[in-house]
């Protein structure tokens, strides 16, 4: 497994790129750099690294310069300045010879709109990779079908690309990438020109593929649902600059500014939160051992609710009681809360999504119990807490 | 008034001053073709008639398969056969042989170096201009004095008139190749060899095809043209036609050039359309 270290790359597109450095020092945006010499910047001071085996999603608007930060980590695009480190060899440093042996060997890239061969067979598209590096016709043709394999294409190697259908084409792209075992995967849209059904089973596969292969990859998207699916961080870029990297939590939870927020926006947010994010601390709990019926119902007065939740000396949920039981109890002079106590009642994870939460709650007569994974109360959702968590994230996302 | 720029004057001083020094290279080259030529000529001639009009009427069969073409081959020979053509137009067809391999063995490297490399591509583009404008009578003038009167100086006057196809169609598609396909050519580390061969020349085939295609038909437009100087062949009888003003011979050789030119032309046009799609065959 190698790692990537991007250290203060820029790309400056134009003649005589020099003449931009100047102006950015003096913070100039890309527009105003464009209006007065007519230089592109394509990416502005970038650097960070990616661990062996993460999935870095780089993640912007198209313009952003995701694009062509890919390419500068095998230089198909030649950086302006900055250094790019693959496994600690400093890949701006290489001769022609050296960069072709790189790219033949540690690093394979998957591209938005496939790039198959169209005169070739699908087997011998993944095995072009290995054909250029030289590998004998009957490994090559082995190794092309194991991959063809890996990715569901057993059987379609003498099929020719026209014939197979988006999703699998790009399954042809994908395996033509492990075909050569690379160190490195450098993901270009990959999955961008698919219907949302396929590309939701392609990044399915994808991460399981993961899971056996542990590749360092580097994946551009511009959109934020796939990035936090994929990705074990992300960056997020703008106008050639990065804005924000973090966990995908960061992001959804920290935007970095405006723009960050409005990209975490867009994202259905049902979708994102989970029980976790929007549980609150249980304002009381009753505790079966210690707590008899009036005790109980102070701590539901104390608190305005109209229900608790009991828990055992080790914490763990074992039931819910009422106000109006309680009252009842206390009136029949009995004292032990197993005689009222609900039993029956529904719990959800910590990982459960807002979404499902909506519906159990829809008709849930009381709050709703968060567990972690020893059955212990780890929160509560309340219907008017959810929406407003819900609610909150958009009006965050508006105003900036 | 202004004086006469001397253009006429200056080419024909070059070319008066190429012929006294290159003329003894180009008449060795002269002789050599002109037997080569002859070889071609009589290779063809030594088939019976009738059994060389079977053999190229399977083979269109074969490279086509359409027995309509087949058909068309067999009649058509036929007919020129039963004119008394036979020997004009085998004439003729050994001319379009060598002048087509050699306009394209010329072409084809020319075009992928334009392809390849923009200042070649600046170069040659507006020689191929001139190349294409100029009436093709033109080009027989300086053809005498280097190769003499006859076969020759004819092949290397179709040879000019007839490559510019082939250079701007293999030029054209080479260019025509999605960048992403080259791009990914390039990110999997090819040469730059390895991407022409591998991905370039057979996307580009069909289109090269196409120049291969245009080009045999403009050497047999002008091997016509060049009975003028010598070439015979069925262009020598339409020629002869026309200075005894003999309407009927005039027409037969005109009927045999079209239908040679129709054999040719079905039979490139359909390699075309194949190597367009190899797996529909």
């Amino acid at each position: 497994m190698l790692g990537i270290e991007i250290e203060h790359v820029y790309k400056i597109f134009g003649k005589n790129p020099e003449r931009a450095f100047p102006l950015l020092e003096q913070g100039l945006g890309k527009q105003e750099i464009m209006a007065r010499t007519g230089l592109g910047v394509g990416v502005d001071n970038v650097s960070f690294d990616v661990r062996p085996g993460e999935i870095v999603v780089v993640m912007g608007l198209s313009g952003s310069g995701k694009s062509t930060l890919v390419r500068c980590l095998n230089r198909l695009v030649e950086p302006t300045r900055g250094r790019v480190r693959i496994g600690g060899q400093d890949v701006t440093a290489l001769s022609p010879d050296e960069l072709r042996r790189l790219r033949q060997e540690r690093t394979a890239m998957v591209f938005q709109n496939f790039a198959l061969f169209p005169h070739r067979s699908v087997a011998d598209n993944a095995g072009y990779g290995l054909e250029i590096r030289g590998t004998p016709p009957d490994l090559r043709r082995e190794k092309a079908r194991e991959a063809l394999a890996t990715v569901g294409l057993a059987g379609w190697e003498e099929a020719m690309p026209a014939q197979l259908s988006g999703g699998m084409q790009q399954r042809v792209g994908l395996a033509r990438a492990l075909a050569l075992d690379p160190a490195i995967l450098l993901m270009d849209e990959a999955f961008s020109a698919l219907d949302p059904l396929i590309r939701r089973d392609m990044q399915d596969e994808l991460l399981a593929l993961q899971e056996d292969m542990r590749k360092t990859i580097v994946f551009i998207s511009h959109d934020l649902d796939e990035a936090l699916r994929l990705g074990d961080r992300i960056v997020l870029m703008k106008d050639g600059a990065v804005v924000q990297i973090g966990t995908p939590e960061d992001i959804l939870t920290n935007p970095a500014d405006g723009y960050v927020a409005r990209f975490v926006a867009e994202v259905d947010i049902t979708k994102v939160l989970t029980a976790e994010s929007v549980m609150r601390k249980p304002a009381a709990l009753a505790h079966l051992e210690l707590d008899g019926p009036r005790a109980a119902l102070r701590k539901m007065k104390k608190e305005s609710i109209s229900s608790l939740f009991v828990v055992d000396g080790t914490h763990r949920l074992v039931g819910l009681v009422g106000a109006e039981e309680c009252s009842a109890q206390i009136e029949r002079g009995e004292r032990d809360l197993r005689a009222i106590m609900r039993t029956d009642i529904r719990t959800v994870e910590r990982e459960t999504p807002a979404q499902e939460l909506i519906r159990i709650l829809h008709d849930l007569p009381y709050p709703l119990a968060v567990l972690d994974a020893r059955g212990r109360v780890a929160g509560v959702v309340v219907r008017g807490a959810l929406l407003g968590a819900m609610a909150e994230r958009g009006r965050n996302a508006d105003a900036a | 008034m202004l004086p006469k720029i001397p253009v006429g004057r200056g080419l024909e001083a070059a070319v008066n001053f190429l012929v006294e020094h290159v003329s003894w290279l180009t008449r060795a080259f002269s002789a050599l073709m002109e037997s080569g030529l002859s070889a071609v000529e009589g290779a063809l001639l030594a088939l019976p008639a009738w059994l060389f009009i079977v053999l190229t009427a399977l083979l269109t069969l074969f490279l086509t398969r359409r027995r309509g073409t087949a058909v068309l081959t067999l009649l058509g020979l036929g007919l020129i056969l039963n004119m008394g053509l036979w020997k004009a137009t085998v004439s003729t067809i050994a001319l379009v042989l060598v002048s087509t391999l050699s306009a394209v063995s010329f072409g084809i490297p020319l075009g992928i170096g334009a392809a390849m490399s923009a200042p070649v591509r600046r170069t040659v583009m507006p020689v191929l201009d001139v190349m294409q404008t100029m009436p093709a009578f033109v080009y027989l003038i300086p053809a005498i004095p280097f190769f003499g009167l006859g076969k020759v100086a004819a092949v290397f006057s179709t040879v000019i008139f007839a490559m510019p196809p082939s250079i701007r169609l293999t030029c054209l598609g080479i260019r025509q190749v999605p960048p992403d396909l080259k791009e990914c050519a390039e990110a999997f580390g090819s040469t730059r060899w390895q991407r022409l061969v591998k991905l370039e020349l057979p996307l580009a085939a069909p289109t090269i095809l196409a120049g291969v295609n245009q080009t045999v038909m403009l050497a047999l437009s002008m091997v016509v043209i060049a009975a003028m100087i010598g070439a015979k062949g069925l262009g020598g009888e339409v020629w002869k036609a026309i200075q005894r003003l003999q309407m009927g011979a005039g027409f037969e050789a005109g009927i045999g050039i079209v239908i040679v030119a129709m054999i040719l032309d079905r039979v490139l046009q359909h390699c075309g359309a194949r190597t367009k799609n190899p797996k529909n065959t």
